[in-house]
């Protein structure tokens, strides 16, 4: 039967190898046909799900499942061990009747089908109580009876439909954020709350005629006001009283002073009118001035942790278990250990392609490490006896035994995240400018305030607080301080809206500066996962010989080159051993006693005794050609084609007046292919990672502004050095921590983002110069007693209003761009 | 106008249980995920529970 609608896997959406397809290799009934997949790990978790009658998942994705690769026994041993109470201590909450919960951590999650999937799977296992996951966190709370199921079987069901959920320590740092962000919603509530009814309060007062409403009515409304007024002083408030403090203690004069300052001083000059029943009150001021200050920061704030998230995915490569030798060196017999509960001085196995647990030494063995993300050095390090190794980099090609040197916050990788974390705190340039004006604009502010009262207290005794309070309240610099970080917010959420998320204050100010914007090809501008093209045999061998072979030694390996090699045929049934990974040049090992090499042609020339084929000099020049050969005699080669995305052509149309390039490690024909395509005029083909910084340097030497988009993790040091970074999503997490900005929509949406950022740029100056025009007009004008302070606040609330105004014209048209996309 | 004498408490008092309402229900967690319940009643699920035990 012939009902495959397309070559894709039903599940995860990859290309199924044609070996697979008629018949299909990996088949899954779907509604009573039959649908190819693309591996057995897929086809296991499509019928799980299938069979669980979940089958509405299918039908209710919008994007296709991540690839499920087969659990390897090891992770199963794993998961029975979080079934052990001592272990369970730290993360699971007991409660009486053998009741447990726990909060787990769920990976693969991409979109709400997901989330159902995921519910209804946990859901259907007997004695599972409750289960939510939140959609934003992808955190999922489960309540389960102990007596009837346990933690390792929840975790298994997991795995079973393809996703991986960790049980995850509610202990750390994000349970203060929570907290924060709910005091925080609390505060901006409670403002809000009284300042809608405080303005119905005042309400009446502003329509009348002066002397209209009677003392005693006029004494209620005030009393009214008052105590809808004191929560928003007392508790609203907190945060500037601790800025305000903590600025005090550091003799410094912050954003928070004049604020404090006018907020108390319009309260009490209101207390004191409303219990002498002389003078005008401002409680609306107070309360509508202290909701949009907060309205404000809570958005900052929401932005600001989006951004973070960037930061979590380093502190990840730490595995959760290691392989304890207990009895070394008398035994070689390893014990799967938390690695929580490792100490000082343990001794470790590592095997290779698992990232190290902790800095550590190395006692035995030798291989090398990538330590590509945790140092910006792309190409392996070699480690022989007594080099350190960093926890969280992946150890490569031979098993290791270490010693733990370092844990937890002093390895090398928690100082690094402490450092994003303060990168990401950082603020733009900008908004640094605007905070340092302010600053000595407050303190000039205060002086005037109080020189002014004390004008006023000798000259006219009766108006010297209204317009000291006045003076305060009008030039609030806090259009000023708002200017920035709401235009910056509303450009955010925008572009994350549209697939483009910002991870560093300065990335959109400098984005809008851009002179060039430098391409990686292979996984940027094109899909980057190639497809064998066509085979040459220069030996006796069949093609189809050769491709298993080739099969066999990309075995291990993740590069998209060893996928479509491995993807073209089953690998050989042959041994292999000696295995040995050269990033940037092939791969090389012994097949059956024979050792082989395959890679780039120039890779294997090194290695080949005999000469290089004539055949191979014109061979398929345009596409990448990668040779298997054995220390006699060249065997063969494979072209390797890769497809520019469509989104690229779009995105390259719309970068106008910029100048553009493509760096590749790939070969020149396949780089120019691409560039000629795409039009872009300058490119540099068979870059090393050294090579692709080296050349952004260069730009930047000759005064250019760089904008690098990339997604491997060689790329992690250039998109790290050039001026501001995208990193293309679905890359690798290390390329994600280092970009400025994080690409999850298609190409064309950068275009977006460059334009956003140049308004961005127009729009805060356009804001910067308004909020300082109205403190330098009101400013006179409250000075000279011709505002009253509601008035002022008006001014104030009316000049912080248009600022935000303006700033939200930025996240305007998010609706259609997203029509469009849908 | 006498009525004033009550409502104006009364406005008070109840803007004060909707701020208490508020703060506990953003302590229980209500405003934690803002965007899954949206997507959640989508799905909904129109087979019958299997019994599995």
């Amino acid at each position: 039967m012939r009902a495959m609608s397309a070559q894709s896997c039903f599940h995860c959406g990859e290309k199924v190898a044609p070996a697979d397809l008629d018949p299909p290799r990996y088949p899954v009934s779907y509604r009573q046909q039959v649908q190819a997949t693309c591996c057995a790990g897929c086809q296991a978790v499509a019928q799980t799900i299938l069979a669980a009658g979940l089958d509405s998942y299918y039908t209710q994705r919008d994007k296709p499942a991540e690839r499920a690769a087969p659990l390897p026994d090891e992770l199963l041993q794993q998961m029975q061990l979080y079934d052990a109470p001592e272990l369970q201590a730290s993360f699971v909450k007991a409660e009486p009747g053998e009741v447990r919960e726990a909060a787990l951590i769920l990976e693969g999650i991409s979109c709400a089908a997901c989330i159902w999937l995921n519910e209804r799977q946990i859901g259907r296992l007997p004695g599972v109580l409750a289960v939510s996951i939140n959609y934003t966190s992808h955190r999922a709370r489960v309540r389960w009876d102990n007596r009837r199921v346990q933690l390792s079987q929840i975790l298994a069901a997991v795995a079973a439909i393809g996703y991986r959920a960790h049980p995850y320590d509610a202990e750390r740092q994000d349970a203060l954020h929570q907290q924060e962000r709910r005091r925080a919603l609390t505060r901006l509530w409670v403002a809000g709350l009284s300042m809608m009814q405080v303005m119905m309060l005042a309400y009446p007062v502003y329509v009348a005629e002066p002397g209209e409403i009677s003392a005693t009515w006029l004494g209620l409304l005030n009393w009214g006001s008052l105590l809808l007024t004191l929560p928003v002083v007392l508790y609203a408030c907190q945060t500037f009283h601790q800025g305000f403090w903590r600025d005090l203690r550091r003799r410094r004069v912050g954003m928070d002073a004049p604020v404090v300052i006018g907020v108390w001083a319009a309260f009490l000059a209101s207390c004191l009118a409303t219990m002498t029943g002389r003078g005008e009150v401002y409680f609306d001021s107070v309360s509508m001035f202290v909701f949009l200050l907060l309205g404000g920061r809570y958005l900052e704030g929401m932005a600001r942790r989006k951004a973070g998230a960037a930061a979590e995915s380093l502190v990840k490569l730490i595995p959760a278990f290691a392989h304890r030798l207990d009895n070394y060196p008398a035994s070689r017999q390893s014990q799967e250990t938390p690695v929580a509960s490792l100490k000082l001085a343990d001794i470790l196995l590592v095997k290779p392609g698992e990232p190290y647990p902790a800095d550590a030494e190395v006692l035995e063995g030798q291989g090398s490490a990538d330590e590509a993300l945790l140092t910006g050095e792309a190409r392996p390090v070699v480690k022989t006896v007594g080099d350190a190794v960093i926890g969280g980099a992946i150890n490569l090609d031979a098993p290791l035994i270490v010693r733990v040197s370092h844990l937890g916050q002093e390895t090398r990788l928690a100082a690094i995240v402490r450092l994003l974390d303060q990168a990401l705190a950082e603020k733009p340039a900008l908004a640094q400018l605007a905070d340092r004006i302010a600053g000595w604009f407050v303190l000039a502010l205060l002086l005037v305030a109080a020189a002014a009262y004390l004008f006023w207290h000798w000259h006219d005794p009766a108006h010297a607080l209204p317009i000291t309070v006045a003076v305060l309240v009008i030039s609030c610099p806090c259009a000023l301080s708002l200017a920035t970080p709401a235009a910056l917010t509303a450009a955010t959420g925008r572009l994350a809206r549209a697939g483009l998320l910002v991870t560093r204050g300065h990335a959109l100010e400098t984005l809008a500066k851009v002179s060039d914007v430098v391409f990686d090809k292979t996984g940027t501008l094109t899909f980057g996962q190639p497809r064998l093209l066509a085979t040459l045999a220069f030996d006796t061998q069949r093609e189809t010989e050769l491709q298993a072979l080739a099969a066999l030694l990309e075995a291990a390996s993740e590069h998209p080159i060893a996928l479509a090699l491995r993807t073209a045929s089953a690998p050989a049934e042959l041994a292999v051993s000696d295995y040995r990974n050269y990033p940037g040049g092939g791969v090389e090992a012994a097949v059956g006693g024979q050792c082989l090499r395959l890679g780039r042609p120039d890779f294997v020339a090194e290695f080949c005794a005999a000469p290089q084929p004539a055949a191979l000099a014109d061979w398929q020049a345009e596409h990448t050609v990668v040779c298997l050969a054995s220390e006699q005699a060249w065997l063969g080669a494979f072209a390797l084609g890769d497809q520019i995305k469509p989104d690229a052509q779009a995105l390259l149309a719309a970068l106008p007046g910029l100048r553009t390039h493509v760096l590749s490690g790939d070969a020149l024909g396949p780089v120019q292919a691409v560039a000629q395509q795409l039009g872009i005029a300058e490119l540099r083909a068979a870059a090393l990672p050294a090579d692709k910084l080296a050349y952004v340097q260069a730009l930047q030497a000759e005064g250019r502004r760089v904008l690098m988009v990339g997604d491997g993790i060689n790329d992690a040091p250039v998109l790290a050095a050039a001026d501001v970074s995208v990193a293309v999503g679905g890359g690798a997490e290390a390329a994600q921590a280092a970009g400025d900005l994080v690409l999850v929509g298609n190409l064309a949406v950068l275009a977006e983002g460059w334009r956003v950022a140049a308004q961005t740029q127009r729009i805060i100056r356009q804001n910067l110069l308004w909020a300082l025009g109205y403190n330098l007009v009101a400013l006179p004008l409250a000075l000279v007693g011709w505002v009253t302070p509601w008035l002022a606040s008006l001014g104030m609330a009316g000049s912080s209003l248009l600022v935000v105004l303006n700033a939200i014209r930025l996240a305007g048209p998010s609706r259609q761009v997203q029509k469009q996309r849908e | 106008m006498e009525s004033l004498y009550l409502l104006i408490p009364l406005s008070v008092l109840i803007a004060g249980i909707i701020g208490v309402l508020f703060w506990w229900a953003g302590r229980d967690g209500q405003f934690d995920d803002l965007e899954g319940p949206g997507h959640r009643i989508l799905h909904d699920d129109d087979t019958p529970p299997q019994d599995p035990s």
